[in-house]
Order: C-alpha cells, then sequence, then structure tokens
C-alpha cells in the first residue's frame, strides 16, 4: 500500500513538475484572492491584520478546490483513470499518493500565502510550533477530504460545479479550527490554539481513515 | 405529499403493476397520520396552554422539535444506514432507501430553518442566530441539497448508487464534526443563549410536545413508504423505456433488411 501511494504521489508530481499548473496558474490565483480581500475590506491595515486568520483560510480552502480538480484532471484524458484502476494498485494506497502529492502543492501554496499575508495585511505571525501543527493538521483534513470529493466529482458532466458544493460545506470544522487556532496563535495564547488542533486532528484522521475505507467503490467505475 | 396521494388508487407496486405507490397498509397509515394531525393542531393551537414568556411563539414548537428529529436523526440515520447497506449488498434497494431517506430529510430539515427562523424573530428578536445549533442545522441542510445534486449528476444507477452512497456516508460521519466545531467555536465566546425549551412544562403542554413527536414519526414513515415506491418504480420505468427502444430499434433493423 505504502509503495503504492508513493508510487501514484510520484506520477502526480513529475506531471506538476513538467505541467508547472500550480507554479503558473494557481499560485497567481490564490495571490489574486488575498488581493480582492484587501479591495473587498478597504486596505485599512488594522482590520485585515485582525481577519488574517479567516481571510488565509478561505484563500487556501478556494486553492484547494483547483488543486483537487488539477489532480482529476490530468486522469481524464485518454482513460488515465481507467488506467489507473488497471494497473491493480491497492485503492487505499491510490488514495493516499494522491493526497499526499495534492498536500505538497497545497503546502507550498500555503507557504507562499504565509508570504502574503505577512507582507501584504502586514500581520505578524507568532506562535510557530502551534502555528506549523495546526496548517499540517488542517491541511491533511482538506486534502482527504477533498481527494475524496474529487475522485466522486471526477467523470460527471457536472464535475466543476459538484465538487464545491460537495466539498465547501463539509471542511467547515476545518475553516472553523483553522481559523480559531491562527487568531489564537497570533494573539498568543496557544493554549488555545492547541486545543482547537485537537479538532483539526480528528478531523484529518477520520478522513484519512473514511478515504482508505471509501475510495475502493470510487475506483469501480469510470 | 401530493403525488403519493394522486397515485393511491390500488395495489401494492410489483413488477406488472406500475400504477400506484398505495396499499391496504399505507392506507390505513395515512388515514392515522391525516387523524393524528388534525388532533395535533387542536392540541397544538387550542388546547394546550400559550406559555409564560413566549406566549403563543410556543406553539411553533410543537412543529418545529418534531421536524428537526424526525428530519436529523431520523433522516439522517436512515439515509447512513441506506449507504452502508448499498455498499455491503449492492442492491438497488438499499440505495433507494438512502435516496428517500435523503430527500426527506432535506425536506424536513428546510421546514426545521423555517419554522425556527419563525419562531426566533417574536422571541430573540432576530431571524437567525449564530447559535451552535442553527448553524449546524444549515450546514447539514448544504450537505443533503449535495447529496441531491449527486443523485441526479448520473444516469448511469449503479455509478450514481455507489457515489451517492459515499456522499451520504462523509455527510454523515461530518455532523459530529460540525457539532463539536460549532459548539467550541461559539463556546468560546459565549453570549446570552436563551434556553429553548422551558424545562418545567405544564402538564398539557408536555403531553402536546409528545404527541407532536409520535406524530411526525408517523407521517414520517408514511411519507418514506411512498417515496421510496415512487423510486422504486421510477426505476421500472427507466428500465422498461430501455427495453422497449431496444426491442424497437431491433424491429427497425429487421425491417431494413
Amino acid at each position: 500500500m505504502w509503495r503504492d501511494a508513493l508510487l501514484v504521489a510520484g506520477k502526480d508530481l513529475r506531471i506538476e513538475a513538467r505541467s508547472k499548473i500550480a507554479l503558473n496558474q494557481i499560485a497567481p490565483f490564490a495571490l489574486v484572492v488575498l488581493l480582492l480581500f484587501a479591495f473587498a475590506l478597504d486596505p485599512d491595515r488594522g482590520f485585515l491584520q485582525e481577519a488574517t486568520p479567516g481571510l488565509f483560510w478561505i484563500a487556501v480552502l478556494l486553492s484547494t478546490l483547483l488543486v483537487v480538480q488539477r489532480s482529476y484532471a490530468v486522469e481524464s484524458a485518454d482513460g488515465g483513470r481507467d488506467a489507473l484502476r488497471l494497473t491493480g494498485l491497492d485503492p487505499a494506497g491510490v488514495f493516499l499518493g494522491k493526497a499526499a502529492a495534492v498536500f505538497v502543492v497545497l503546502a507550498m501554496l500555503e507557504v507562499g500565502l504565509g508570504v502574503g499575508v505577512r507582507l501584504m495585511y502586514d500581520t505578524s505571525l507568532r506562535g510557530w510550533p502551534v502555528l506549523l501543527v495546526a496548517t499540517v493538521a488542517a491541511t491533511t483534513g482538506l486534502v482527504a477530504a477533498g481527494t475524496m470529493y474529487g475522485a466522486l466529482a471526477a467523470g460527471l458532466r457536472v464535475r466543476e460545479t459538484l465538487l464545491p458544493l460537495l466539498f465547501l460545506p463539509v471542511v467547515a470544522p476545518v475553516m472553523i479550527g483553522g481559523t480559531r487556532a491562527f487568531a489564537a496563535a497570533l494573539d498568543g495564547s496557544s493554549g488555545e490554539a492547541w486545543r482547537w488542533c485537537g479538532l483539526l486532528i480528528t478531523f484529518a484522521v477520520a478522513y484519512v481513515a473514511l478515504g482508505m475505507l471509501l475510495f475502493e467503490p470510487l475506483l469501480e467505475d469510470s | 405529499m401530493t403525488t403519493s396521494a394522486q397515485v393511491e388508487t390500488a395495489g401494492r407496486p410489483t413488477e406488472d403493476r406500475l400504477d400506484s405507490t398505495g396499499s391496504r397498509f399505507t392506507r390505513v397509515l395515512g388515514v392515522m397520520v391525516v387523524l393524528m394531525l388534525v388532533m395535533q393542531l387542536a392540541l397544538a393551537l387550542v388546547i394546550s396552554p400559550p406559555e409564560v414568556l413566549q406566549g403563543d411563539a410556543v406553539r411553533l414548537f410543537y412543529l418545529h422539535v418534531p421536524l428537526a428529529i424526525a428530519g436529523g436523526y431520523l433522516g439522517v440515520g436512515l439515509l447512513a444506514v441506506g449507504s452502508i447497506g448499498y455498499l455491503w449488498k449492492r442492491t438497488i434497494f438499499w440505495d433507494l432507501l438512502a435516496a428517500s431517506a435523503g430527500e426527506l430529510a432535506l425536506m424536513f430539515t428546510a421546514l426545521t430553518l423555517l419554522t425556527g427562523s419563525l419562531w426566533g424573530r417574536p422571541v430573540w428578536g432576530t431571524y437567525w442566530e449564530w447559535d451552535p445549533r442553527l448553524t449546524l442545522t444549515a450546514v447539514l441542510f448544504v450537505l443533503l441539497i449535495g447529496y441531491r445534486a449527486m443523485r441526479t449528476a448520473s444516469t448511469d444507477p449503479h455509478l450514481r448508487a455507489r457515489r451517492s452512497a459515499v456522499i451520504g456516508l462523509l455527510a454523515a460521519a461530518d455532523v459530529p464534526l460540525i457539532r463539536m466545531s460549532v459548539d467550541w467555536w461559539r463556546g468560546l465566546h459565549q453570549t446570552a443563549t436563551l434556553n429553548p425549551l422551558n424545562p418545567s412544562l405544564d402538564g398539557m403542554m408536555l403531553f402536546t410536545f409528545f404527541f407532536s413527536m409520535v406524530t411526525f414519526t408517523v407521517l414520517f414513515v408514511w411519507l418514506l413508504v411512498h417515496r421510496f415506491r415512487v423510486a422504486w418504480l421510477e426505476e421500472q420505468v427507466a428500465d422498461r423505456a430501455l427495453d422497449e427502444a431496444i426491442t424497437q430499434r431491433r424491429a427497425e433493423g429487421q425491417e431494413t433488411q
């Protein structure tokens, strides 16, 4: 299973390294979202600083949608999905592999967004250990749920419109937990932030486990 | 409700009788539901007294709470049961059970939100409050809309059933997590929360309340049976239409030969 996961992750990341879609299109999109927030909320630094945790996670959520869509779009051409199924790889391995590849891309985007909010919103980032744990846990949850819902929407005529409808409400706990953990960490109250990490870790574990269990029926069809 | 009433003529739906969703059992149940609803109306609107603090607004609760419980617990519970059943047994019965329960859960949840808002306006002074329970219900509503969207996204019955089952389960698993997150979320910024149900309920009010629970549970079961049979008939019609189309094409082929 782990070997299968590495193979699938390697394949997706190699495609990304060669096509550079995330770098050339999704990362600039995330940047535009940060700019839009500044336009909408008036470039009043004080307010943007206060709202940073929420704005950061909304930007991450919107980017996740694009990364997940991209992750399944690479397989839609030339029967890639059927080919993946015919390789006989373990479904749980395929799930973990695709999720891992999305995780790597999303983590890089988050670093970019972090730099973005630091420079553009002038937010001073504090409480590094808890920020890092919260980010890893929230990202794991997002990519596990995203990989599941991406597979659910893949191959359908209505996939572009269906994915946001299915995915966004499900990750409400990540949105709440991530925002609250960041807000607490930036305020310097790391005890509260760790408590929110608990929720984020629970979500991540639940969705990774569900994904490994439920991915098999999703690979059956084309 | 109208579809079930319109087609309620005779017989249990079988392969041969595609004209009805009624049976002796559902007709008896239907009459029972109507009688119980009439009694419920009398109890809720006339017989039970107004509440000390809320006045007549309390009467909305005899509608609101049973809707929430039938939709949120029965509906979502059966959606999860049907989804697991399908993934395990792979028969269309479980898929249609999940679909029917999911659709009723959506309707009941929508009505729960509506009645809750109507009650909130006079009592809380606002249609919406970011209270954990309200937020949870709103998210559940959107999750159920997503489930329904999936059901209309594909015409292949087994593909649709597989993916819907997975969505049903993921949505059901999400509910406790949202519950936790919104509880904590508001828990940190505790605002004045009003206790929605007065702990010391008057005897008549308590009876009305429990009667409404039973009434709406029976109503839910009745609607579920009919909705399930409609779904079953739709499957049969789709199969039959396909068979007929194939036969026609074959006949055309023979004519040209």
